[in-house]
């Protein structure tokens, strides 16, 4: 009560152009934030190869593209994303024990990007692929989360 | 007076009209406040000047900025000095903050007129540790880059909200050049100014409650400030200074190899006073750990002064002999407990494996969690049934457990993991 009978028609015009002004900066600065995000997308899909490039059963590194493409033992496809679920350091396959290993908080996965050891909860990130003409085009500027590993995220020719 | 002397002399009068004539002679004793306010705000000024002449040499792009601090450190004169100066002096901001923060709760300065400033105190601390952070990723090396990756993923862990923070703090999915860009421009231009503005307000509060607190009130033997407070300030000011330059003469500030996105340090961590977080997220569900226990410790702080029934000894440090003997217990079991914890759930407690059905919402955030405030809560009502603490003394064991908790944390996390962030490794 005490509170709208302080309000007169002088301090609520006052009140309303300053709380306009103040969101239209709020506005105005949140989309500057959002701006330089799109402006540093390229919009092209990644070409990997040509599918009879890849044996299966083996993980190979895309490094600079920041993904491991998996091509698993029936000859699917998985394009797993380096950026550990835990904190966003960045994982590295390891050849001999077959997993990939985050030198940062120790957190493990498998080459279907499950986790085998904690403290990371979630499965790697996979990226979208598509196949034309024999050729493997992986989409890396759309990672897509996922709490766990389905078949039904394996690409095949 | 003619005009022109008024000119003349007008930076020096503004500067002792900061304070008053006259002050209360147990005010400016230095065990009151440890001069801690004035320090913050020296360091304040050096590093703004520091900044200043480092905002010449340094360039905010992926290609430049790395190469801009190698330039700086080699080939400027004094590059390195400077350098370094800035680096100790925004720790140092950090850590001095932190313990005035510490003077003013436990010597009762945060109650009654001085319940705003608490509040304008609580936003400057979060400002100094923002300005520290948007720092931290200018070199533009390993370290800053892993420190901010890991503190910006922390953050996507806020449920709903953190996502879509953590993409507009970084202006992408990973760190960029727009990140860059957009921490220097809070660090050199938007956050001073905010400071200034603030610390102007935290200044005028003080004078406004008629200075900082003393213990015995009714004792008003004033002294003239100038020079009996001006000298002190100048010895302190003085030690400070030269402190910092030798320190920074000697000890330069870390730089690794130029930031790589493809290859993590390993073990990579977050900022120093960032560590609690992070070791709090190896023990805790990241709701729990990153939102639920920051929120509710930031809502009680704020809620401290403003708690109804309590009794209050103004100025007075640790609220009364018996308040002291209560801090130095609540000191010792949460350092013990703490650490215990940590041990014990990083070898022991493995809840989520003993009960795999459970949601990992109960069995990595719920039960640690009582695990820490149950035998916390036993340690009250044995600190109200021993030691007759009463209201304000019991809030005082709270709020100590709370920062020795998270001092332990941090002393844990940086300090005693290492690679795979293995304790004791």
């Amino acid at each position: 009560m005490n509170l709208i009978k302080k309000i007169t028609r002088r301090s609520f015009i006052k009140r309303s152009i300053l709380t306009i002004l103040s969101l239209e900066l709020v506005y105005v600065f949140f989309n500057l934030l959002k701006k330089s995000n799109d402006r540093l997308k390229p919009d092209n899909l990644f070409e990997a190869g040509k599918l009879d490039l890849f044996e299966k059963n083996r993980v190979y590194p895309f490094s600079s593209r920041r993904f491991y493409l998996s091509r698993l033992e029936d000859g699917g496809f998985l394009a797993i994303s380096t950026k550990c679920t835990h904190l966003g350091c960045t994982v590295q396959f390891s050849n001999n024990e077959g997993k990939f290993k985050c030198p940062c908080h120790a957190s493990a996965f498998n080459k279907y990007g499950e986790v085998l050891a904690a403290p990371a909860t979630r499965a790697l990130d996979i990226y979208p692929i598509t196949i034309q003409n024999d050729t493997i085009l992986v989409d890396t500027e759309k990672p897509v989360k996922r709490t766990k590993y389905e078949s039904s995220q394996i690409t095949y020719a | 007076m003619s005009n022109s002397e008024i000119e003349k002399k007008a930076i020096t009068k503004f500067l002792i009209h900061l304070h008053p004539v006259n002050v209360n002679a147990q005010a400016i004793k230095y065990t009151r406040t440890f001069g801690l306010g004035g320090i913050a705000a020296l360091l304040f000024v050096i590093l703004f000047l520091t900044g200043i002449l480092l905002r010449f040499a340094y360039v905010p792009s992926e290609i430049g900025a790395y190469a801009s601090i190698t330039y700086l450190q080699q080939e400027v004169l004094f590059g390195q000095l400077l350098r370094n100066t800035h680096f100790w002096s925004g720790m140092l901001l950090v850590i001095v903050s932190f313990l005035h923060l510490i003077r003013v709760i436990y010597s009762q300065s945060i109650y009654y007129e001085r319940r705003k400033n608490w509040l304008y105190g609580l936003l400057l601390m979060f400002l100094v540790i923002l300005s520290n952070f948007t720092g931290y990723l200018l070199p533009w090396d390993q370290l800053a880059y892993w420190a901010v990756t890991i503190m910006t993923n922390m953050m996507s862990y806020v449920p709903l909200i953190g996502e879509k923070l953590a993409t507009i703090v970084r202006g992408g999915a990973e760190l960029n050049e727009g990140t860059l860009l957009r921490f220097y421009n809070l660090h050199t231009g938007l956050l001073p100014l905010i400071m200034v503005f603030v610390m102007s307000i935290h200044v005028w509060l003080v004078r406004k409650s008629k200075g900082v607190t003393v213990a015995d009130s009714s004792k008003k033997e004033m002294v003239p400030t100038n020079p009996q407070l001006v000298y002190k300030e100048i010895v302190v000011a003085l030690a400070l200074i030269l402190l910092l330059t030798f320190f920074s003469i000697f000890v330069d500030a870390p730089l690794q190899s130029q930031a790589n996105p493809l290859v993590s340090p390993n073990p990579s961590k977050s900022p120093w006073y960032f560590m609690g977080f992070q070791e709090l997220l190896l023990h805790l569900h990241p709701i729990f750990s990153i939102f639920i226990v920051p929120l509710l410790v930031t809502a009680f702080l704020i809620y401290i002064p403003y708690m109804k029934d309590v009794h209050v000894n103004v100025g007075v440090w640790f609220h009364s002999e018996n308040g002291k003997k209560i801090t130095i217990w609540s000191v010792v079991y949460a350092a013990v407990f703490t650490f215990l914890l940590i041990v014990a759930s990083e070898y022991l407690l493995k809840f989520q494996l003993w009960m795999p059905d459970l949601s990992l919402l109960i069995t990595t955030g719920l039960l640690p969690l009582v695990l820490y405030l149950v035998p916390s809560a036993l340690f009250l009502y044995v600190m109200k049934q021993k030691l007759n603490a009463d209201k304000t003394e019991l809030i005082m064991s709270i709020v100590t457990i709370l920062l020795t908790g998270y001092i332990v944390m941090t002393v844990v996390g940086s300090l005693m993991r290492g690679q795979n962030m293995n304790l004791f490794a």
